[in-house]
């Protein structure tokens, strides 16, 4: 579970998030959306620790992520923008890395590797040198990196960003079967119909603000709009009136 | 200690399969010093030969006409031979480098000299040829030399001592020995072994930080619950082992190199056997923590791999100026100049190659100040790391 209260980040003069708050649940798929520069990275930024908020909160499973960020990391499993391998190593090798860093027994690493090189179906390319993986490949070995450890909570940055339509469902395949294994996932995008097609909750951002945090049926009732992206661009405008 | 122990491991494959690791830290530093020492050493062989008398075989077109010019020569440790047919040959074998030099006696030599008249001879030569400008000097210095000792006879004869024509007596004193031409080259060997050092570990030091960064690769790692701290200490202590290894080599190939290099010829005896080739390394390899908490931290400051590069390379230069400076001013090895890295190492390697005792008190001053300078870049590396702005 992750909770986000109040959130506060400015770089210099820029005020990227400005009382950012809302909570994702267990077992619930939740989409942060919203336009570029809406303060959706930074705000996830925040929960997986690379940057500390000016004022406000975060919690993942009750750990402040301010107070105690090595254990909230433990918690989590974070796909990053634009995430990257390294090259001279396989793709299984990418994985045990990562799996060696969140201190797992050694005796059951190889093991773990398997069960999330089965999951993500990566079998094909597993023991190739990343070098040359396009970017579908590069995307499966980094959320199978950060899935390696089991983690409660995952954190996904524009997974979607650059995939081909096939890759782009079995990604949401793979966000399915998580959401029933009771995980909490977070992730976001600017992608209306992505958000709309995964989403138990969606929680609009736009100007560092949040617009509306609902279910979809629930945010088409108070924009009064049918059509989500009628309604996305309504919820928008609200939050840039009142600024 | 076991995330560094971790991320140790990780970059030692990771590098080993990189190319162009391989190729700076196996080839590049290790070879590098070597050619050029070679090159050097050839060089000032080559010089110190022309100092040495050593007969000079010249061509000489028209050897009948000036005998006693000939027997001059052959007094000045020159070897006649017999020239082309004709003056245009000579000029062509010149011109096409088949000979260095021709003289060329014209048939009215002897006549002219009886009479008084300015007798002329004609040195065939090619001022573009390097290798004929030696024995162009050596001939012309000998004929002028005949032309003076006539010159002197002449005067005798009418009374005039010979001392008028020398005004001036210039007496030039060489005083470089072979042992200080060999403290300048020996001074270029520890150069040699911290370049090799240094570019070692460069690219694991540029993949600290710009590396994954432009790979996209650092933010992932920064969200794993490992201390940053450990991360970084993991990386430079890659970057030293590589480094490590680019000195061992370098100092193995030396080790070669000079057995087959006639430094002898220049009075040096360069004592690199395979135990002080061990001492050397020991004496050196503090420095790798200095060259990789350096190089870290100076790539931690750009944007790019590229331009860590170019930023990284001034680095490479780093430890020459404590060095050139040293030999300008031509200072003594001390205790207080052991205190400052690549100086101290620099020092106590010509004392080692010299055969000098090494004092002991210099060797723990170095090591112990190398690896205090280290300690601190590296906690400064440590700091940055820590930064919000590291992933730009």
């Amino acid at each position: 579970m992750i909770v986000v209260e109040d959130l506060h980040k400015s770089f210099g003069e820029v005020k990227a998030v400005q009382g950012v708050s809302f909570k994702a649940n267990d077992g619930k798929i939740t989409g942060l959306l919203g336009p570029n520069g809406a303060g959706k990275s930074t705000t996830l930024r925040v929960l997986y620790t690379v940057l500390k908020p000016d004022s406000g909160s975060a919690s993942i499973d009750g750990v402040n992520v301010v107070e105690d960020g090595l254990a909230a990391r433990a918690r989590i499993g974070t796909l990053p923008h634009g995430s990257g391998l390294y090259p001279h190593l396989t793709a299984r090798e990418n994985i045990a890395y990562y799996a060696k860093l969140y201190d797992m027994d050694p005796a059951i690493i190889d093991e773990r590797v398997q069960t999330v090189v089965d999951q993500l179906d990566i079998n094909d390319f597993a023991d190739r040198r990343t070098k040359g993986f396009s970017q579908g490949q590069r995307t499966k070995v980094s959320l199978a990196r950060s899935l390696v450890h089991g983690p409660q909570n995952i954190i996904l940055d524009e997974p979607s960003n650059g995939l081909d339509v096939m890759a782009t469902r079995s990604l949401r395949d793979l966000i399915r079967q998580l959401k029933k294994a009771g995980i909490c996932v977070l992730f976001s995008s600017h992608v209306m119909q992505e958000v709309a097609a995964l989403c138990d909750e969606i929680v609009i951002i736009a100007a560092g603000q949040v617009a509306i945090h609902d279910t979809t049926d629930g945010i088409r009732n108070a924009t009064g709009c049918e059509d989500l992206e009628e309604a996305f661009v309504k919820a928008i405008h609200m939050v840039e009136a009142v600024e | 200690m076991k995330t560094i122990r971790t991320v140790f491991l990780k970059e030692l494959i990771d590098n080993f399969r990189d190319r162009r690791t391989l190729v700076s830290a196996m080839l590049m530093g290790p070879l590098f010093g070597p050619i050029l020492f070679a090159f050097v050493i050839n060089l000032s062989v080559e010089q110190s030969l022309e100092n040495a008398e050593q007969t000079l075989d010249l061509p000489v077109i028209g050897r009948e006409h000036a005998p006693n010019l000939v027997t001059y020569l052959e007094s000045q440790n020159i070897d006649i031979k017999d020239g082309p047919e004709s003056r245009e040959a000579a000029i062509e074998a010149v011109s096409l480098g088949e000979r260095d030099v021709v003289v060329i006696i014209p048939e009215n030599f002897g006549e002219n000299l009886s009479q008084m008249i300015p007798a002329t001879v004609e040195v065939i030569t090619d001022q573009a040829n390097t290798t004929a400008e030696r024995e162009t000097r050596r001939a012309t210095r000998a004929l002028r030399g005949y032309g003076q000792e006539i010159a002197a006879m002449r005067l005798t004869v009418r009374g005039v001592s010979p001392m008028v024509m020398r005004p001036l007596n210039v007496d030039e004193v060489d005083v470089s020995t072979p042992s200080g031409r060999s403290a300048i080259l020996l001074g270029m060997l520890s150069y040699f072994f911290l370049f090799a050092l240094l570019t070692g570990g460069m690219n694991l030091a540029i993949d600290a930080t710009a590396g994954e960064r432009e790979r996209g690769s650092l933010e992932p790692l920064l969200c794993l619950p490992v201390k940053r701290d450990h991360l970084i200490f993991g990386k430079i202590l890659a970057a030293c082992f590589f480094m490590a290894i680019s000195l061992s080599l370098s100092l193995i190939c030396f080790h070669f190199v000079l057995r087959f290099m006639p430094l002898q010829e220049l009075g040096m005896t360069p004592n690199f056997g395979p135990l002080i080739v061990l001492i050397a390394w020991l004496l050196l390899v503090p420095f790798a923590v200095v060259g990789a908490s350096l190089m870290t931290l100076v790539a931690s400051f750009t944007k790019s791999f590229k331009e860590a590069q170019t930023w990284v390379s001034v680095v490479l230069l780093a430890p020459t100026m404590p060095i050139l400076v040293v030999s300008i001013l031509q200072v003594r090895p001390s205790t207080e100049l052991m205190f400052i890295p690549s100086l101290s190492q620099h020092l106590l390697l010509v004392d080692l190659i010299r055969n000098e005792p090494v004092n002991m008190l210099h060797v723990v001053a170095s090591v112990g100040s190398t690896l205090v300078v280290g300690a601190v870049l590296t906690w400064i590396c440590a700091r940055l790391y820590r930064r919000e702005g590291l992933l730009g």
